[in-house]
C-alpha cells in the first residue's frame, strides 16, 4: 500500500510540474465549451438577405414588413432586375432572395393564388435550407391570419412542440458532445502518453526490474487522472448550468456515477494504446486518430446516427462515446432515472470490463 | 549467490546479439564486461535482469534462476541502465525516496550504504534530476539503484559520458560496495578501467573472447609491444603498416604501439628502416602489453584465441 502511495505521489508531480500540459488539461475543456456554445451553432440570426419586387402592393410591403421584424433576418437590399439576383449572390452578401412575381397581390385577391419565389445560397447546404424554412413559416403565418377572415371548410392546423429543448438551442446538444471528447481525451490521451513516456526516458526498465506489481503501476497512473477528469467534468456541467442556462433535469448523482463509468472505460483504452505504441508520440497519434475521430464523427455528437448508412451505424455501436452521449442527453435534457439508461449502461459498464482486461493482460512484464 | 550464465543465446530478427555465452560471477566479486559498443553487454544485462528472455540457455542471479523465479530476482538486485532513467522532473531528494518506497525501504534505513556517495550530491537535493551534471546523475543513479541494499548489483556502462575525475570516484566508490557484500557486473567501454575489476570478460561480437583477472590476460599477451614515436605520427602509422614485418599497429595515446611478426626481431632495423621513410626523432622502446592490446589481439583472431583461452 505505501508503495502504491508512493508510486501515485510520484505521479501528481509529473502533472503537477508539467505546466504546459497542465495549462492544456484545464484551459481545453473551458475553450472548447465556449467555443461551442458561442460560436459553433446551427441556429440562424440576422442572416441577410435581398427582395425583389415585382410587384410592390400592400400585400408584398406587409410580408416584407414581417420578415424584417423578425430577429431571424435583415433586409440588405432591394432589387429591381432578375440580374441583380446572381449578382448579389456572387457577392456574397446575401444569402438569400424573396422574388415577389408581378402583381402578387392582385393574384392573390383574383385567383387565391400568388407565387413567391424563395432563392437561397446552398453553399452551405444546411443553412439553406433552415433558412428555407424559417421563411417558409413566415408566410404561411400570414397566410393563417389572412384565412382568419374567410371562411373554409377543411383546415389541419398543426401544432408542433419541440420537447427536452423547445427553443432548439445547439448547446444543449453541443455539451454532451464536448463533455464526452473532453473526457475521452484527458483520460485517454494522457494516460497513454504519461506511461509511454516511461518507456521513452527508460524509467519503465527500472520500475520492471523492482517489486512494484503491474497492477500497481497501472492503478497507479490511471488514479490522479481519475481525479483530474472528474474535475473537468464538474467544470464543464458547471459552465454549461451558469453560462448557457442549460438545464440538468435528471440525478446529479447519477450524473457523476455514469461520468466517473465513462472516465474509467477511457483510461483503460489510454493503457491499452500504451500497450501497443513505444513512443509518446505514437500514443498521441492513436488516441487523436483512432479514439477523437471516432467520438466526433461516429458517436451522434454532430451526425445523427439514424441518418448514416448501414455499416457505420453498426461500427456506432462499439464507441463507447455513443453510450455516453445517449446516457447524458437522457440526465441532462431528458430527466431520466437509471431506469430508462440502464441497458447503455450496461454496455459501458461491460466495455470497461473488457478494456480493463485486456490491458492488465497486454502489460508487458518484460521488455519484449 | 553471484552470477551464473550458461550457453545463453539470443538473437533480434536475425541478429545473433549473444552466442553460447557461458561465465560466473563468484559472490562479492567486481566482474567486469568489457567490449565495444554493439557487443551484447546490454543484451546480456536485460536478460541477467529479467528484462529479456534468452533464445537458449540458463542463468541464475544470486541463487534464483531469471525466468523461473523472476519475482524474485527483481526484489534482490540493484540495476543501473546504461542512459540515465531517472524522472528528470522529480528532485534528487524525491527520486531517492520514490525509489526507496517501490522497494519497500526507507532512506533512513539503508543510509549507510550510499552516505559516502549521497553525501556528494546532497547539497543538490533539491534540484531536479534533469539539471544535475554527467557525474551527479550516475552518483544519484548509483544511489536510487543501492537504496533497497541489492543483493548483486548490474551496473550497464556507468562511466560513458562522465568526466575522468568522476570515473575515477565511481570506480572507487565500486570498490567500497563490494566490501559490503555486494556483488557486481559491471560492463564498460573504457578499456582503462578494466584493470580495477577483479576478473573481467572480453566480449565482442555476442561472443566471450577471454576471461580472466586483468593481470592474466595482460600475461598472456603473446608478443613483446615496442612503444614506437616519431615527429610525424600519421606518417609514422602509415610507413609501421606498410613495413613487411608488421603484426599489429596501433595507435595508443602519444606512442604506437607495434608488434613485429618475428622472433628475432631487433630495434635497429625497424629503426633504419623509418630512417629511410624520412622520419625524424625516432624512439623506439619496449613496453608492457595492456588490457586493450590483449583486446585487439584477441579480437583479430577470435577462433585461434578462444582455443588458447580454453588451455
Amino acid at each position: 500500500m505505501k508503495r502504491f502511495v508512493g508510486f501515485i505521489k510520484k505521479e501528481f508531480y509529473h502533472i503537477f510540474r508539467d505546466t504546459r500540459s497542465l495549462f492544456i488539461l484545464f484551459g481545453m475543456p473551458i475553450v472548447q465549451i465556449l467555443l461551442f456554445g458561442f460560436a459553433i451553432t446551427n441556429e440562424i440570426n440576422n442572416v441577410d438577405m435581398a427582395i425583389l419586387d415585382h410587384s410592390k402592393d400592400a400585400t408584398t410591403k406587409e410580408i416584407i414588413n414581417k420578415i424584417s421584424a423578425s430577429k431571424y433576418f435583415s433586409i440588405k437590399q432591394i432589387l429591381e432586375r432578375e440580374t441583380d439576383i446572381e449578382a448579389v449572390f456572387k457577392k456574397g452578401k446575401v444569402k438569400a432572395v424573396l422574388n415577389f412575381e408581378t402583381d402578387f397581390g392582385k393574384n392573390l385577391i383574383k385567383n387565391h393564388q400568388a407565387t413567391v419565389q424563395i432563392i437561397t445560397d446552398a453553399t452551405d447546404p444546411n443553412t439553406a435550407n433552415t433558412i428555407s424554412n424559417y421563411i417558409n413559416s413566415i408566410l404561411q403565418n400570414h397566410q393563417q391570419e389572412q384565412n382568419k377572415a374567410i371562411h373554409i371548410d377543411y383546415v389541419i392546423v398543426p401544432e408542433p412542440r419541440m420537447v427536452y429543448n423547445p427553443e432548439l438551442k445547439s448547446v444543449y446538444m453541443f455539451v454532451p458532445g464536448v463533455m464526452t471528447i473532453i473526457l475521452m481525451l484527458v483520460s485517454a490521451m494522457m494516460t497513454s502518453i504519461s506511461i509511454t513516456r516511461e518507456k521513452e526516458l527508460g524509467t519503465m526498465e527500472i520500475l520492471l526490474v523492482s517489486p512494484i506489481k503491474p497492477f500497481q503501476v497501472i492503478i497507479g497512473k490511471v488514479f490522479p487522472y481519475i481525479f483530474l477528469s472528474v474535475i473537468n467534468a464538474v467544470v464543464i456541467v458547471l459552465l454549461s448550468i451558469f453560462i448557457f442556462k442549460m438545464p440538468v433535469q435528471g440525478s446529479l448523482f447519477l450524473l457523476a456515477l455514469e461520468s466517473v463509468l465513462f472516465i474509467i472505460s477511457a483510461l483503460a483504452l489510454g493503457i491499452l494504446i500504451s500497450t501497443i505504441s513505444a513512443t509518446q508520440q505514437t500514443a498521441m497519434m492513436i488516441s487523436l486518430m483512432g479514439l477523437m475521430l471516432p467520438v466526433i464523427l461516429l458517436s451522434g455528437f454532430i451526425f445523427p446516427i439514424s441518418s448514416m448508412p448501414l455499416p457505420l451505424q453498426v461500427l456506432s455501436n462499439i464507441i463507447p462515446a455513443k453510450w455516453f452521449i445517449i446516457i447524458l442527453k437522457g440526465i441532462m435534457l431528458k430527466g431520466v432515472g437509471l431506469e430508462f439508461i440502464w441497458k447503455e449502461t450496461l454496455i459501458l459498464l461491460g466495455m470497461t470490463i473488457l478494456f480493463i482486461g485486456l490491458s492488465v493482460k497486454k502489460y508487458k512484464i518484460r521488455l519484449e | 549467490m553471484g552470477i551464473t550464465v550458461s550457453n545463453i543465446s539470443k538473437s533480434y530478427k536475425g541478429v545473433k546479439a549473444l552466442q553460447d555465452i557461458s561465465f560466473e560471477v563468484k559472490p562479492n566479486e567486481l566482474f567486469g564486461l568489457i567490449g565495444p559498443d554493439g557487443a551484447g553487454k546490454t543484451t546480456l544485462f536485460r536478460i541477467l535482469t529479467t528484462l529479456l528472455i534468452a533464445d537458449k540457455g540458463q542463468a541464475s542471479v544470486a541463487g534464483f534462476d531469471v525466468l523461473k523465479d523472476f519475482k524474485d530476482i527483481r526484489k534482490h538486485v540493484g540495476y543501473m541502465p546504461g542512459r540515465f532513467s531517472l524522472y528528470q522532473d522529480l528532485t534528487v531528494e524525491e527520486n531517492l525516496e520514490f525509489f526507496a518506497t517501490i522497494f519497500g525501504t526507507t532512506i533512513e534505513e539503508n543510509y549507510d550504504l550510499i552516505k559516502d556517495i549521497y553525501v556528494q550530491i546532497e547539497p543538490f537535493k533539491d534540484r531536479r534530476a534533469g539539471k544535475l551534471s554527467g557525474g551527479m546523475k550516475q552518483k544519484l543513479a548509483l544511489s536510487c539503484a543501492l537504496i533497497h541494499k541489492p543483493k548483486v548489483l548490474f551496473l550497464d556502462e556507468p562511466t560513458t559520458g562522465v568526466d575522468p575525475v568522476s570515473r575515477k570516484e565511481f570506480w572507487d566508490m565500486l570498490k567500497r560496495l563490494q566490501q559490503k557484500n555486494i556483488t557486481i557486473l559491471v560492463s564498460t567501454p573504457y578499456m582503462d578501467e578494466a584493470a580495477l575489476c577483479d576478473r573481467i570478460a572480453l566480449i565482442q561480437d555476442g561472443q566471450i573472447l577471454q576471461i580472466d583477472t586483468p593481470e592474466a590476460i595482460v600475461k598472456q599477451y603473446p608478443k613483446t609491444i615496442y612503444n614506437v614515436s616519431a615527429n610525424n605520427m600519421y606518417q609514422l602509422i602509415n610507413s609501421l603498416k606498410d613495413y613487411q614485418y608488421q603484426h599489429s599497429v596501433y595507435p595508443f595515446g602519444e606512442f604506437v604501439h607495434y608488434t613485429d611478426v618475428r622472433n628475432d626481431f631487433k630495434i635497429n632495423d625497424l629503426k633504419m628502416y623509418l630512417e629511410a621513410e624520412k622520419l625524424l626523432n625516432i624512439k623506439i622502446e619496449k613496453t608492457q602489453a595492456t588490457i586493450e592490446d590483449s583486446f585487439m589481439e584477441l579480437a583479430k583472431y577470435p577462433n585461434r584465441t578462444c582455443k588458447l583461452s580454453k588451455t
